[in-house]
């Protein structure tokens, strides 16, 4: 199997980390995507958003093996100090820019996700998810009784950013948001990429595979895991800012407990530690979402909670987990005839 | 007396109970640099429990260990493990989805401070991957170097098992049974890799298998229900009558 | 004041019944059933069909809720369930979660998403005097039935021979096993009563819990909170949990309503952080 011009292991290793012709067709379907929907430009958007909160579960659960369910309140979080950022800054040119606003999200989010980090770092699988579903669960509480600040349960009106870089101010089609989205989600996932493929990166995935075996070999496991928590909980505030400063609305919805299963759901259908599963559920969710909704509005609920007892019955490792297996049965069946 | 170099590791009085069962009985015992010592005992003798509590892994309930004459009683497993202490398991505790070379390189790496490096890809560093690399063609694995862990021979696994203790260069190495479980045919590869250990590490060997003791140990202790029973040269416990009866003992009661 | 922490009592018995499944089926299958709320929901609307669309009395519901939320407690275990006991705590979540969303839209589906009432009969309305305090009698009604139903439990688990072999297993399943327990045979069994149990609280709390779909997701951090308090090793962690929650709960919403909210997710957090493994469990966590 080991292909024949990186012979030396480093070389070997560096190889396996080069971009594939996959990956670049995948961008560039979501880049083209601008042309050959322009009617559903807003949709599209989102999709990369709740990807990109996806890929942030991903470094945390795919990785380093936390299991989480609270990613939502980093989510609501960024999205809130986007929000505000926006609304109070209206006008004055520096606070409303929604760079700004994005770097303050994911600094705001990330910084209770290192506060919270001390959290998981004890305790079993079950302890953890309760951790994060009380965190989650006291943001969401927080943001609803905060009514002067946050709006309540009405949500945060009279979000205005200001053009990205000056130049392009977001308009009624969605077009300044695709790209914006894109661009900012693209980035976020180079980030991420750079990083799962690094020494840093396969620290974690040995502290997944076997914490105890990492603490003897020397790691410090709960640097690592603080650390890797942080950034995922940063990414998430970025996504959540993205949201708001898109929409130019945040709402409640966007803590809920609700935000943090679909992105689980979104992340376990695409594939769990592989980067793209978060970004390939996303497209399948929303699209089936927007689909369904379109006949039974009410009980696109019934439909998701199929696909997870499914998913969890009989697939395992979500969409690209199954297009891995069906490349395995080929190639083996090359080998055999 | 004096010219007795100084032990690099060091337990006092050490003891562990778990409830109302001592595992570990006031076990006062010393390792001198580039020691090759075997720690055997009839089962359930605490062995294991003793291992770990060296390497940190339970917590000990009184006593002393000292690594270089410093007290690491209350140093965490990875602390420990930074200060120069390895160990390998009994049941092997590898990474099954990731490559023997990944594995080699994840130790390495924390040993040097590499682990943290988090935006240039993994290889890049390719001093460490060809240390690495050489490490696993010492242990007869560079053929395997990018295969799946969990698709190696089971003999394998237990040598990568060691090769991941010593690519943290420990100064003492804890082996945990390397043997056990490994199929007749893969067996002298195992007990190759031990007996060609660097002179420099100090070597701890527990095992069952007397061969393997008596082959590669220059001093031996027994342990018997936690607590030394006795101690010296590998002929002296070889002639001791005593030895021979806990193990006799053992047997007679094993065949009634 | 008594009559606050009367309620609270009363509600934190409710919150028992409802939990102790749970508590039993994750002690003893170390199986994380989020959707447990489900059953008791499915016992809450079965009181309300029963009662509003048939006119059948209220107390021929609550034993009919048991039996129907064990039924499906055993048929679910079976066929789905027991799929899943070797499974990673995450797919068991996923799954439970999963289970919960369709239990959501299907009821949501038959019966509307507003909340359902369920009137009480005239002997259980209206209020009695005790100590001082004005106390519901449906309050006094629930504490005597769940106090009773406590009772039953302790006895069956601590006098039985039945409640020994759940005991050990729930010890250690192996050496139960070992011992020629049949371990899958109890779990099946206290699956379907956990599951009834939940109904029977289910039913008793339509007429004073909101009854809509969103039920399981709601109470679901309940018990997540029983649990972590309370622990999986007896009943009387979760009993006390519980009440202690209950009180606190009710309390909370009463003295201090902007901040009530807050208070069980504070608690839980600080549990959780002070003594991981729970407020009333034994010493010897395992």
């Amino acid at each position: 199997m080991i292909p024949d011009s990186p012979n030396k292991p480093a070389g070997w290793l560096l190889w396996r980390t080069r971009w594939r012709w996959y990956e670049l067709a995948f961008w560039a379907a979501a880049a083209s995507s601008f042309f050959i929907f322009p009617s559903k430009l807003m949709l599209i958007s989102e999709i990369f958003i709740l990807g990109l909160l996806a890929v942030s579960i991903d470094l945390t659960l795919g990785f380093a093996g936390l299991v989480t369910l609270g990613q939502g309140a980093f989510f609501g979080v960024g999205a809130y100090a986007a929000g505000l950022m926006a609304k109070y800054g209206a006008g004055t040119a520096p606070f409303s820019d929604p760079l700004l606003g994005l770097l303050v999200a994911g600094s705001v989010a990330g910084a209770l996700g290192f506060v919270t980090s001390f959290l998981v770092l004890r305790g079993s699988d079950l302890t953890r998810l309760m951790v994060t579903l009380g965190v989650a669960l006291i943001v969401e509480e927080i943001v609803t009784q905060a009514k002067d600040i946050t709006g309540g349960s009405d949500g945060l009106q009279g979000v205005m950013s200001s053009p990205v870089l000056g130049v392009w101010s977001f308009d009624l089609y969605g077009r300044t948001a695709f790209w914006y989205a894109l661009i900012v989600t693209f980035v976020c996932f180079w980030f991420c990429r750079r990083l799962v493929n690094s020494s840093f990166g396969l620290s974690l995935l040995a502290i997944k595979g076997n914490p105890l075996r990492a603490r003897t070999i020397g790691m410090p496991v709960n640097t690592r895991l603080v650390a890797i928590y942080t950034i995922a909980a940063t990414i998430s505030g970025i996504s959540g800012g993205l949201l708001t400063q898109t929409t130019q609305f945040a709402s409640p919805d966007m803590v809920a407990f609700h935000r943090s299963a679909d992105a689980l759901l979104i992340l376990v259908f695409g594939g769990s530690g592989f980067l793209y599963g978060g970004l390939i559920g996303a497209v399948v969710f929303r699209v089936m979402q927007d689909f369904i909704g379109n006949i039974t509005p009410q009980y696109w609920l019934f439909w998701v909670g199929l696909v997870l007892v499914l998913l969890v019955l009989f697939v395992r490792g979500g969409i690209i987990g199954m297009l891995m297996a069906l490349r395995e049965r080929f190639s083996r069946k090359g080998e055999g005839s | 007396m004096s010219e007795a170099p100084k032990p690099v590791l060091e337990t006092c009085a050490l003891r562990k109970a778990f409830g109302g069962i001592t595992a570990t009985d006031n076990v006062t015992f010393s390792l001198p640099p580039g020691a090759r010592h075997a720690l055997i005992g009839p089962n359930g003798a605490g062995k294991t429990t003793f291992v770990n509590l060296l390497s940190g892994v339970l917590p000990a309930t009184s006593g002393e260990i000292y690594l270089n004459g410093v007290n690491v009683t209350n140093w965490s497993v990875r602390d420990r493990a930074r200060a120069g202490l390895a160990r390998t398991f009994q049941i092997n505790q590898l990474y099954a989805d990731l490559s023997p070379l990944e594995t080699i390189l994840i130790a390495i790496n924390e040993r040097e401070n590499a682990a943290t490096s988090w935006f240039r890809p993994l290889g890049s560093r390719s001093d460490l991957v060809d240390e690495a690399a050489a490490l696993l063609a010492q242990l007869n694995l560079a053929d395997a170097m990018h295969a799946r862990v969990g698709s190696l021979a089971y003999g394998r696994q237990r040598l990568l098992e060691i090769a991941i203790a010593l690519a943290s260069k420990p100064q003492v190495l804890l082996l945990d049974e390397p043997a056990a479980g490994v199929p007749e045919g893969e067996r002298d590869q195992v007990l190759d890799v031990v007996a060609a250990l660097p002179a420099d590490v100090s070597l701890i060997l527990i095992e069952h298998d007397m061969d393997l003791v008596f082959r590669f140990a220059k001093t031996i202790s027994v342990l018997v229900n936690g607590a030394l029973f006795v101690e010296g040269t590998r002929d002296e416990i070889a002639r001791d009558p005593r030895v021979r009866q806990v193990y006799l003992g053992e047997e007679e009661i094993a065949h009634g | 004041m008594l009559t606050i922490l009367f309620d609270g009592v009363a509600y934190g018995m409710l919150l028992f019944v409802l939990a102790v499944g749970l508590c039993i089926t994750l002690g003893l299958m170390n199986f994380i059933n989020l959707a447990h709320g489900a059953f008791a929901m499915a016992g809450g609307y079965l009181t309300v069909v029963m009662m509003n669309r048939m006119g059948i009395s209220f107390y021929w519901c609550l034993p009919a809720a048991f039996l129907f939320s064990a039924v499906l407690g055993v048929v679910l275990e079976r066929v789905l369930y027991r799929r899943l006991y070797d499974k990673t705590h995450l797919d068991q979540v996923l799954f439970s979660i999963g289970l919960i969303f369709m239990a959501m839209a299907a009821v949501d589906y038959a019966m509307g998403a507003s909340p359902q009432i369920v009137k009480l009969p005239p002997s259980l309305s209206g209020r009695v005097e005790i100590l001082g305090a004005q106390v519901g009698i449906y309050h006094l009604f629930v504490i005597v039935i769940c106090g009773l139903l406590t009772i039953g439990l302790q006895f069956v688990i601590a006098k039985t021979r039945f409640g020994s072999r759940l005991r050990a297993s729930v010890d250690d399943g192996r050496v139960a096993r070992g011992l020629g327990v049949n371990v899958t045979g109890i779990f099946a069994l206290t699956f379907a009563v956990g599951s009834g149990l939940a109904g029977l609280g289910g039913a008793l709390g339509a007429p004073i819990l909101s009854m809509d779909p969103s039920f399981p997701l709601k109470y679901m951090i309940f018990f997540l909170i029983v649990i972590s308090i309370g622990g999986t090793t007896t009943i009387t962690g979760p009993f006390f949990a519980s009440i202690l929650l209950g009180v606190a709960d009710v309390g909370g919403k009463y003295f201090v309503p902007e901040i009530g909210g807050f208070i069980i997710y504070t608690i839980m957090v600080a549990v959780l952080i002070f003594r991981p493994q729970g407020l009333f469990t034994r010493s010897a966590a395992r």
